[in-house]
């Protein structure tokens, strides 16, 4: 669905993108993820036809969007960032007008207004003036006008940015809703979003692709971070300890003291995929030394710490 | 072509969608028609042999709503567009950037003939209350509405481009205003300098607005003018359009 080649950006001396190159399959969720300044929402509006690339080779369902721009642009359906929208057109108005625009036959565009309308939760709104709706609904009103003239591809420039933790597990579960129909790119600050939303995550820094995969893998990545925390009540520590070192599994442990005597032991564990393996044998250890437990849990990488890992890696 | 019906539906649809148009057209037919009542009282004082077309066309209170509504026409046209941010919808939509600036361009310009077409039952209501023909003959119709058109159109054009340059109205009314002002007085240039020669005289008699229309107001059709205001129009809209993909690049 987007082949991009080699692609470089240059706003006069600055390099925005710096040759990057990707591929989106057809019926993926793509999610791009950068700190600000990454270069998201540049690569997002060449991709869109907003903008030009200095250098490379973009193609969208298989046409070139600088040679082909019209036929491409007939494919993507585009929600900027911050959503710009006609303040004096009311929203069922500013919807039939976009679709006319989209070359949504005149016959159709009725039928197809009523649809986004439907889909994006906005008939209460549909016969209000844009300028007097919130932001929430803004944010509805442009994703009914990406997905009016039914795009093969969406591009979604952080579309939960501003809106309020409702009105974000709303778009969310829209995004998920617009999945099954289209292709879609989406850039967000959100990590947990990415984890929810994308099979596959393109990490971008300093215009340079950092990294590319699914949210899985790349926390597979860096599995060492992973361990297993203990929480537990025992008497005497070095024969914890020394049951702890029998574990052949287990690669390193601290144990510290927190309130109210009890302990905690940070386990890490040298192969990723032991981790449940080394819970289980702990969780038996415990009952039959009948050592008391409150709490036994594998800590697992976040993305949010994955992702400050590797923008902070030197690309 | 459809994708420019669109368009431009939009583009003029906005003009009355809000306030700014109902101002114009409330301001417009004020002054015009205070222009109109003045031009025909000057005739009922003095004993000249004028019309009241040709009175009408070239008072100062023609010619100053005249150039100031051009670029309170225009100031929005892409200058919103850019604040809003819509443009990025409009440049990531499947229409092409010719159509995107004829169609601006044309609805300005069909709102500057709405804006003037009252003037012309002045003229109709004149004539039945007084039975005095306003103009000698239909032809001076003709020309001063044709003249007042191509102007018009011409600084349209002018005001387009200005909104092109910047994404303040403000700034690009200004500039409009300027720049209309540096064509427009290009004309009357003559009349600063003493003893001007005969070249210099010729030479901004084809720029002056004011001799076009007295000339066009009386019934002379001259092809020249007409000429020079659609070539100026078509190479303003030509650099408007090299502007305007030049933004895009950058």
């Amino acid at each position: 669905m987007i082949y991009v080649r080699d692609l470089v950006k240059r706003f006069g001396s600055k390099e925005a993108i710096c040759g990057i190159s990707f591929e989106v399959q057809k019926g993926e969720i793509v999610g791009f993820l950068g700190p600000n300044g990454a270069g998201k929402t540049t690569t997002m509006r060449i991709l869109a036809g907003y903008l030009s690339p200095t250098a490379g080779q973009i193609t969208v369902a298989g046409y070139d969007i600088f040679r082909q721009s019209l036929q491409a642009r007939e494919r993507i359906g585009y929600l900027p960032e911050n959503v710009p929208l006609y303040p004096e057109m009311r929203v069922r108005e500013y919807l039939s007008y976009r679709a006319s625009l989209k070359g949504v036959r005149r016959k159709k565009i009725r039928e197809r207004v009523n649809e986004v309308v439907e889909i994006c939760g906005l008939t209460e709104v549909e016969k209000r003036v844009i300028g007097t709706i919130s932001k929430g609904y803004r944010q509805r009103v442009g994703f009914a006008d990406a997905i009016v003239h039914l795009p093969d591809l969406l591009i979604l420039d952080e579309p939960t940015i501003g809106l309020d933790p409702n009105q974000i597990r709303q778009v969310r579960e829209l995004i998920l809703n617009l999945s099954k129909h289209h292709t879609i790119l989406l850039s967000t600050h959100i990590l947990s979003e990415v984890e929810m939303t994308c099979a596959r995550v393109i990490i971008l820094n300093q215009g340079k692709i950092a990294a590319v995969d699914t949210p899985e893998r790349l926390r597979s990545r860096f599995r060492s971070t992973a361990a297993i925390i203990l929480e537990i009540q025992i008497q005497n520590v070095k024969n914890l300890e020394k049951t702890l070192e029998k574990i052949s599994f287990i690669d390193s442990f601290q144990v510290s003291e927190i309130p109210g005597n009890w302990l905690r032991v940070t386990i890490h564990v040298s192969n990723y995929d032991d981790i449940k393996e080394v819970c289980a044998i702990l969780g038996k250890i415990c009952l039959e030394e009948k050592w008391i437990i409150r709490h036994l849990s594998n800590q697992n990488v976040s993305l949010e710490e994955l992702f400050n890992r590797i923008t902070n890696l030197k690309v | 072509m459809r994708k420019f019906f669109v368009q431009f539906k939009r583009e003029l649809a906005f003009y009355f969608r809000n306030p700014l148009g109902y101002i114009l057209l409330f301001c417009h037919l004020f002054v015009v028609g205070f222009n109109f009542h003045f031009s025909v009282s000057a005739l009922n004082m003095t004993t000249s042999r004028i019309n009241l077309l040709e009175a009408f066309f070239n008072t100062v209170l023609f010619w100053f709503p005249f150039i100031l509504i051009v670029p309170i026409i225009t100031m929005r046209l892409f200058s919103e567009e850019y604040k809003l941010g819509t443009i990025e919808l409009l440049l990531t939509s499947p229409i092409r950037d010719i159509e995107i600036i004829l169609s601006k361009y044309l609805a300005a310009c069909s709102f500057f003939v709405i804006l003037w077409m009252p003037s012309g039952f002045y003229f109709l209501l004149f004539w039945i209350y007084t039975g005095i023909k306003p103009a000698e003959a239909p032809g001076a119709f003709v020309g001063a509405y044709t003249m007042l058109m191509l102007q018009g159109f011409f600084y349209i054009s002018i005001g387009l481009l200005s909104s092109i340059i910047t994404r303040n109205q403000i700034v690009a009314a200004t500039l409009a205003f300027v720049f209309i002002c540096c064509v427009f007085f290009i004309g009357l240039i003559t009349y600063l300098i003493p003893n001007p020669s005969v070249e210099l005289r010729d030479l901004t008699s084809y720029f002056s607005a004011i001799e076009h229309m007295a000339d066009f107001s009386k019934g002379y059709f001259n092809t020249r003018p007409i000429l020079f205001y659609i070539s100026s129009i078509l190479f303003v809209l030509y650099f408007c359009f090299h502007l305007f993909q030049t933004r895009r690049l950058i």
